[in-house]
């Protein structure tokens, strides 16, 4: 249900920085622990770029697997929640990939 | 329209009803010009001056070929700069706020009710409500005889920081006081919107079951306090108390857990001794 919002702000931004220059490609950087569901940005898209410079625009979303990295070992591991239990049996560990939300680029004509 | 108040504010994202004085604002997400022009300078600099002169030229080259502007902006920021000047507002004023976020039904409402009538002697209350629709909380709240605003959120599904800046604005916190914002109750959206609030604290109910902490874990990852609501019923519950605070340390194992009831009075000294510590 947030996506809504969140590609409001998408279109918002890439608006405020497209001027008077029409966006053909907008690229975002999404990761797979950001309570972000790329699919639902995806079918909100179109919807909010109705009427603006991103009218039309190809969505790329690039996705970022989740990381973790242990508190007590420094071991890194693949995370596929924000929770996670380390080799060592620690279960505090810190996200280091994963939670972003990012607009990284747009092409513009 | 407005449906609170009947008003043809089309776009405004929230409506904001001071209960004092039964005004209403509507917050509108019109400021985004205002709030980014500092960053649109430090970010595209390089890639938007270099290659292009000026607007007027952009469409004789339009058609030449397009260009690539690199942003790497993050989506929330617009919200994270906006919770910054709340969070200076509030030290500004030695405010203490909490955000309390929980699933609808949590108990939210009368843990709050509870706690400020037991501890308006000793400190000073205002309340932020967050709901999408009625002033049913609020209501609630004002009986206390404290300061309350309710936020109504329409279709959003949580409180933002534009929303709650509005809401300020209406209920004026007076120095050294606590500022409670009950967010509008879901457990996965309020965890990615930073309001500038000290802290979260999570209710979790134990009607509700002891897996709710690594099935949302986003909330129970963002919150400092626990508290566990509801312990008066465990009797007829088959909720595993101990399997509930492990997978909630799991997910954040600097997590303080508080086992209270707020009808009945459970631990509700220990949650009373955690504010006194942190106002």
């Amino acid at each position: 249900m947030h996506e809504l919002g969140i590609t409001q702000n998408i279109v918002a931004i890439a608006t405020e920085k497209a001027g008077s220059q029409k966006v053909i490609r907008l690229k975002l950087q999404i990761g797979a622990l950001s309570a972000i569901v790329p699919d639902a940005i995806r079918f909100c898209f179109d919807i909010c770029a109705d009427g603006t410079p991103l009218k039309g625009a190809t969505l790329e979303i690039e996705e970022v697997a989740g990381r973790g990295k242990c508190n007590m070992c420094g071991a890194e591991m693949p995370l596929s929640l924000l929770a996670g239990i380390c080799e060592c049996g620690s279960y505090d560990i810190r996200c280091v990939a994963g939670q972003e939300l990012l607009i990284r680029e747009m092409e513009v004509v | 329209m407005c449906a609170t108040c009947g008003c043809g504010e089309e776009d405004a994202k929230a409506t904001v009803i001071n209960m004092q004085t039964g005004k209403h604002v509507h917050v509108h997400a019109d400021h985004i010009h205002q709030h980014s022009h500092e960053h649109s300078h430090e970010h595209s600099h390089d890639h938007t001056h270099e290659h292009s002169h000026n607007h007027s030229h952009e469409h004789e080259h339009a058609h030449q070929g397009s260009r690539t502007i690199t942003l790497e902006e993050k989506i929330l920021a617009k919200n994270d700069r906006l919770a910054e000047r709340n969070r200076g507002y509030f030290e500004a004023l030695n405010v203490l706020a909490i955000n309390l976020v929980s699933a609808p039904g949590s108990g939210k409402t009368t843990l709050l009710e509870r706690t400020i009538n037991d501890l308006k002697s000793q400190m000073q209350f205002s309340v932020i409500e967050g709901d999408q629709a009625t002033v049913n909380d609020a209501e609630r709240i004002k009986t206390t005889g404290v300061k309350v605003v309710q936020i109504n959120t329409g279709a959003g599904c949580h409180l933002d920081a534009e929303m709650l800046a509005g809401g300020l604005k209406q209920l004026d916190p007076q120095k050294n006081s606590i500022v409670m914002i009950e967010n509008v109750g879901n457990l996965v959206c309020p965890a990615l919107f930073d309001l500038g609030e000290k802290c979260k604290v999570a209710v979790l109910s134990v009607t509700e079951g002891e897996d709710k902490p690594i099935k949302y874990p986003h909330m129970f990852r963002a919150a400092e306090v626990l508290l566990l609501n509801k312990v008066d019923l465990l009797p007829y519950l088959e909720f595993d108390m101990e399997a509930c605070k492990k997978y909630a340390l799991s997910v954040n194992p600097g997590l303080k857990i508080i086992e209270i009831s707020a009808t009945k009075g459970n631990g509700l000294s220990v949650w009373y001794q955690w504010l006194k510590d942190n106002l």
